[in-house]
Parts: structure tokens; sequence; C-alpha cells
């Protein structure tokens, strides 16, 4: 009894050392953001003289998110964004549920082949394929410069690692008996993939969707490169305006980086938890 | 039906893969092997033309010393962050899984850099380094905090270190919170009854068990830190004077602010097949001290 009430105490008293821990880290690792929230409402020379304080001398002031907006063409960009990451989150999802379909449940050659190619490629980081992607699509076809493009060039890249990921949720959570049933009641291998093995893919699709649709949202290097047209910047892409010009105004650039940050953390507070099992998922994998 | 043709087979194909197929070999495959073209040719990026030129980009590239220099930098940079991003992973991860109070708050925390493009991170952490540090410096009268880190050759690489750190501890967090959990308790009771301290069971049984973590979070890291580029170009943008330019960004600048695509390609295929010997290295060595549960 006494060794229990010992043990106890012993596990409180760990307990307790590990959250102080913990409290003090996720400070340091939140400090940045609270820096940006507390400097965003102050004037241009309150940040400069005194970005620690909570209030600057002049006071509490809202203007500088109109004027960010106004500088990064906030709704513009935002709009760029949401487009480009749904329809290329979309995209993905239907080609590569399709393709690993087709791939797992045939004993194809080519399909194999193709497959192989696919899982091969995932080692290739960007910085090797971008500039034969501007010489290609630039140079030969002329194609940059539209939504479209960012949209294909998005799919292409993620689509190995999605094909990978759909192959192996076809392989183990999808009964063959399932898709023989619907064939001995007509169904094509077109309409059994649709109302039979699709919606048994929900979970796939949900990491799928947050890891992909994550990456397209933040991506900057190959929106950069693909677009150059300012009315056709992502939110990335947006934030750099306020760092070409000879000065720079804090106040606009806190404002830019809340506003590059929050649309993000809003969704993260409501789906927090299927993000980060949806992160883990697919890293784990 | 028949269903043996090759008829069936090349629409069955092409009705669900086709499309994937077209745009996986013409973002991927075919820029690959275009890319291999074109180090042997120099071309400027403007002109219809691509004289080519056989080795020339290679041997360029190898007399290159601010290539060899970023490449340099990079290794060192890439070894001090992989070690401490995963040192702060894996204790994060122990603490998180003890199931103490609010664990599932705690890692969603720590995993909210992650949320964020490197692009905008990169802006924050400056603004942080160069206003919000120098002003504690100031506040608290401590000379190696009151001038920027950035502005400084040893600082500025600290600062890169610092941001990733921060930036993908939270992320291999999970995949060792995975692994934690992935250790069964019978095991962990097992060698309690045995007379295990809860740091023998840690390093004799949790770590063992969890190889494939640790292969995982390593290789992650490691590609994640020889292609940083984002972070690298809003953080320091190289500077000051050249002396944070990391591989990825170098080579970025040879072909696109320089105007030597074919220099750029070279040397960004020599980065890829080194960080692809790295990464090989490291999982076979993995796989070897995999442990079976």
């Amino acid at each position: 009894m006494d060794a229990n009430k010992k043990a106890r105490i012993n596990r409180l008293i760990r307990h307790t050392i590990m959250i102080v821990i913990l409290a003090v880290l996720l400070f340091c690792f939140i400090f940045p953001f609270y820096m940006v929230i507390i400097n965003v409402f102050k004037v241009k020379s309150d940040i400069v003289g005194q970005p620690l304080a909570l209030i600057g001398k002049h006071g509490f002031t809202l203007a500088n998110f109109p004027k960010a907006m106004e500088k990064m063409k906030f709704w513009q960009s935002f709009g760029n964004s949401v487009i480009i990451t749904t329809l290329a989150t979309i995209f993905t999802i239907l080609l590569s549920s399709m393709t690993a379909f087709v791939i797992q449940r045939n004993n194809w050659k080519f399909g194999k082949i193709v497959f192989v190619l696919m899982i091969a490629s995932m080692v290739i980081p960007f910085q090797v394929l971008m500039i034969p992607l501007v010489s290609l699509y630039g140079g030969i076809f002329g194609i940059l410069n539209h939504r479209a493009t960012l949209i294909f060039m998005h799919v292409g890249f993620s689509l190995s690692m999605a094909t990978f990921m759909f192959h192996g949720s076809i392989k183990t959570n999808v009964p063959i008996s399932l898709e023989e049933a619907a064939r001995i009641d007509g169904c094509s291998r077109w309409q059994t993939f649709w109302m039979i093995v699709f919606p048994l893919l929900k979970p796939t699709i949900a990491t799928v969707a947050i890891i992909d649709a994550m990456a397209f949202w933040n991506d900057y290097l190959l929106p950069s490169l693909v677009l150059g047209r300012k009315e056709l910047y992502t939110i990335p892409i947006a934030t750099k305006v306020f760092y070409g010009t000879y000065s720079t105004d804090m106040g606009l650039i806190m404002a830019a980086l809340l506003l590059a940050m929050l649309p993000i953390l809003i969704l993260y507070i409501f789906l927090q938890r299927y993000i980060v099992e949806g992160v883990t998922a697919g890293a784990v994998k | 039906m028949k269903t043996n043709t090759l008829g069936y087979k090349v629409r069955q194909y092409l009705l669900f893969a086709g499309v994937s197929t077209f745009i996986f070999l013409s973002v991927v495959i075919i820029p690959f092997i275009y890319g291999i073209y074109l180090t042997f040719t120099s071309w400027d990026g403007v002109s219809k033309e691509k004289p080519f030129v056989g080795l020339e980009n290679f041997i360029l590239a190898f007399n290159d010393t601010a290539y060899w220099q970023s490449l340099g930098r990079t290794f060192i940079y890439a070894f001090i962050a992989v070690i401490l991003i995963n040192t702060l992973a894996f204790i994060l991860a122990f603490m998180v899984t003890s199931k103490i109070k609010g664990q599932n708050f705690f890692r969603a925390g720590f995993f909210i850099p992650n949320l964020i493009g490197g692009i905008v991170l990169g802006y924050v952490w400056k603004f942080v380094f160069n206003k919000a540090f120098v002003a504690v410096g100031e506040a608290i009268n401590s000379p190696l905090l009151s001038s920027s880190w950035l502005s400084t050759e040893i600082g500025s690489m600290a600062c890169l270190i610092i941001v990733s750190v921060w930036q993908y501890a939270g992320y291999m967090m999970l995949i060792y919170v995975a692994g934690f959990m992935s250790v069964s308790e019978d095991v962990i009771e097992a060698a309690k009854i045995d007379g295990c301290t809860g740091s023998q069971s840690i390093i004799h049984i949790s770590v063992p068990l969890m190889t494939s973590s640790f292969v995982q979070c390593l290789f992650l890291s490691i590609t994640r830190c020889f292609m940083v580029y984002d972070v690298n170009f809003s953080l320091t943008n190289g500077n000051p004077y050249g002396t944070s330019v990391l591989a990825a960004m170098q080579v970025y600048n040879e072909a696109f602010i320089n105007k030597n695509y074919g220099k750029g390609q070279a040397e960004a295929l020599i980065l890829f097949v080194i960080c692809a010997i790295i990464g090989g290295l490291q999982v076979w060595a993995g796989k070897k001290g995999e442990v079976e549960a």
C-alpha cells in the first residue's frame, strides 16, 4: 500500500516536470507567431522601436491590414491559391485512385512498369526537374503563366505518392469478393470502381487530400517558376512583394504574414485531429 | 465479354490510367530525361539554339568553387540540423506519449510550424532574429543578442539550422509518436517485471523496436535538409555576401540568375546523385539494424 502511494507520488512529480518542460518548449515554438500577432496592430515606428511591447506607444491600429491586402492583392492571390489547391487536389485523388485500381487489380506488365517507375521517381528531388520543366514548358511549348499549367504540374508531382498509397489501401482494405459480387450483378469495371471501391477508400482519400492540399497551398518554388504574371500569384509568392522594394514597411509585412498564415491556422483549429492523423498516416506509409 | 484480349487491356488501362500516365510522363519522366540532355548543352534560357558542348558543363561544375563551397555548407548544415531535429523530435515524442495530461494538445501545438510554407516561416523568423532578439538583447544588455545574428556568417547559418529544427521537429515527432505507440504495452510490462527501469526499457526495448521510425525520420530529414530552398531564400537569401547559399539555391541561381541552364542542371544532377547515395546507404544501414518484434 505504501509502495503504491510512493509510486503514485513519483509519477505525479515526473508528469508535472514533463508538463512544465513541454509548456516551455511549446512557448518557444509559438514565440515567432506571438511576435507577429502583437506587432501587427502597431504602427511602423513602434514595431521597429519596441517590438516586444504588447501595445505600442502610438496605440492600437488596424490600418496595416487594408494596406497590406491592397499591396499583395490579397483576395486575388487567395482566390488563385484556393482554385489551384482545390482543383489539383481533386484531380490527384481521382486520377491516382483510378490508376492504383487498374494496376493493383490486373496483373498487366505495362501497369507494373508504370508503377515501378512511379515509386522510383519519388527519390527525384524537384531541383533536378525545375530547369528542364521551365525549358520544356516555357521555351518549347510556351504554356507557362497559366493556372492550368501549374495544376497539371502539381498533379504530376503528387501522382506517384498518391497512387502508391491508394495501391496499398486497395490491396488491404477492399475485399475482392465485393467486386466479384458487383460483376455478377452486372456492373462494369468502371461502375464497380465508382460505386464499390472508391467509397471504401475514404480514409486514404482524406489522408491524400490533407497532405497534398497543404503541399500545394504552401508551395513556393514551382509556382514562382510557372506563374510570372502578378495577377496569377498565389499567397506564398504574393508575400514576396513586400521585400522587393527599397524601403520595407514592417507594419505591412506583419499584416501580410498574418494574412498568409491565417486561412490554414483557422482550418487547423477545426480539422486538427484529421490533419495530425492524416500526416502521420502519410509519413508512416 | 472477353477480358484477355490486348484490345480490352489497352482500353481498360487507358480508361483508368491513361490521363495519369500521360501527366506523370510529361511532368516527371520526360523532364528528367530531357534534363540529362540539357547538361550536354550550353543553353542560356533565351535562344532557340542549344549548342552541344559534351562534358564541358560537368567540368565547369567540378571546377566551380562556389558550388563546392555551397555543397560543403549544406553538408555541415544538414549534419547539425538532422541530429538536432531527430533528438528534439524523439524527446518530444517520448514526453507526449507518456500519458500526461493534455498530450494531444501538445502534439497539435508542436506540429503548427509544418502547416505553414517555408517562405512565410522564413520571413517570420527574419523579423524575430532582426528585431525581437535584438530588442531582448538590448533589454538584458547581452552582447550576444544585441546585434542581429543574420548579419554574420556563422550567425546566419545558425539561424538556418534553428529555423529548420523548429520547422521539422514537430513533424518527425509525429512519426516517432507512431513508433512509440507501435511498441506493445505487454513488452514494456514484461521488461518492468524483469526489473527494467524506465530509461533502460526505452534504450533496450523501445528504441530497437522503433528502428523503422528512425530510418524514416532520418531519411526524411536528410533529404529535406539537402533540398531546402524556400527558407534559405526568405530568411537569409544567401547573405551576408553569399556565405549562406545552400546547394539548392546555388543551383537555382546558376540557372535562373546567371542563365547557365546546362551548368545549373549538371550541378543539380550531381546534388541528386549525392543525395541518392546518402539516402540509399542510410536506408540500407537501417534495414540491417532492424529488429523483428
